[in-house]
């Protein structure tokens, strides 16, 4: 086995991430937490939680800071990045992130609710025709080109430096700009509208949290906008489970938490089934 | 065997018979995890000339299919493109392509 392959690999580093992994662990699997930086997301901003048991009214920071904590401690491996596709094939999921390609026999998705946010109008209908969710995959195809950066997750400026560096001319908008979204054009991008003001563009880059997991997995079962789970977490896909804000309503951390550690041990018992 | 393209070749390699074509680069992720999937189609259907494209060193071929995205697989029949697909495919959708 070598260090990009895993029994269960977990996308989204926050709490219901965290916790299916220390579980996995336990378990004894060997298990990697994949995401965009946790110390960017809404939790981090949150002054005090008031209502996990046993905190004592603890930042959200604090909180992450002491999950990852435990991650360290364990030597559970951490990669920072965005999945940008997923495949199953020969009895195995890939996952790429940027430019590089992990492996695992389960996967846990776990990347918060931007992972079943709705998309733009257009980017649907346009992605892989002007429309890109990888700067590092597609940038080159738009060397000399006028692109938009949609930047609404963390880690997004690098990949406006790196447009520029490739020689793309680069439109960038915060997610706070990013309002009033459309994605324009037929067969191909043509122009972007953010909040009734339109720009010609060749390409839109948009870089939330985390890809959509619908488009990661397409066929994926979805329910009132958040991914369709089971009772043991299970998603509509064999070997795909879901845990946390993605998978509906109370954003609660003890609600992530909890059902990390339900997908976790769902998860263990898939790769146990389709072993030897 | 799976071969690599050029603007020099192209044409002669695509002018007869079913030729599967796989535009790919090594800085994308996603690209080498189509990889294995079509060395798995090669092996499977050696009726079918497949052959790859590395958009960053033959830009204008990039430009010329209008690729937007990769990876991105085409079909061509007898010198005409007869198909084509953005983003990861598996072996059923690339066996689909080639029909």
């Amino acid at each position: 086995m070598d260090d990009r392959s895993f029994d269960i690999l977990i996308l989204g580093a926050g709490p219901a991430g965290i916790s299916a992994a220390l579980t996995a662990h336990a378990r004894g699997r060997s298990a990697a937490v994949l995401g965009s930086d946790p110390m960017a997301s809404t939790l981090a901003k949150a002054e005090r939680i008031g209502n996990y048991p046993g905190l004592a009214g603890m930042s959200g920071r604090d909180l992450l800071a002491a999950m990852l904590g435990d991650l360290q401690r364990q030597g559970i491996p951490r990669v920072t990045g965005r999945a940008t596709a997923v495949m199953a094939f020969d009895g195995r999921f890939m996952v790429s992130v940027e430019r590089d390609v992990y492996e695992a026999k389960a996967l846990i998705l776990a990347a918060g609710a931007q992972q079943s946010a709705k998309p733009f109008p257009g980017e649907a209908e346009l992605l892989g025709r002007g429309v890109s969710y990888c700067a590092t995959c597609d940038g080159m195809l738009y060397r000399g080109k006028r692109v938009a950066v949609l930047g609404l997750g963390p880690g997004s400026e690098a990949d406006r430096e790196f447009l520029q560096s490739i020689g793309c001319q680069v439109l960038y908008f915060t997610g706070a700009q990013a309002k009033n979204v459309e994605i324009q054009g037929t067969d191909k991008v043509t122009g972007l509208s953010v909040n009734g003001e339109k720009y010609a563009v060749d390409g839109v880059f948009v870089l939330r949290a985390a890809v959509a997991a619908s488009v990661l997995l397409p066929g994926l079962a979805m329910e009132d906008g958040h991914l369709d789970v089971g009772p043991d977490m299970a998603t509509s896909l064999p070997g795909v489970f879901a845990a946390g804000d993605c998978t509906g309503k109370p954003y609660q951390i003890a609600r992530a938490v909890g059902q990390g550690n339900m997908a976790a041990l769902a998860a263990d018992r898939y790769v146990k089934e389709h072993e030897g | 065997m799976i071969q690599d393209l050029t603007s020099e070749n192209f044409e002669e390699v695509t002018a007869s018979g079913t030729v599967l074509v796989d535009f790919w680069a090594v800085w994308c992720g996603p690209c080498k995890m189509q990889s294995p999937i079509v060395d798995a189609f090669a092996q499977k259907h050696p009726d079918v000339t497949v052959c790859k494209v590395n958009v960053d060193a033959e830009p204008a071929l990039a430009a010329q299919f209008g690729v937007m995205a990769i990876p991105t697989l085409a079909v061509f029949k007898d010198g005409e493109l007869a198909g084509r697909k953005v983003g990861l495919s598996n072996l059923e959708e690339i066996e689909d392509m080639c029909k």
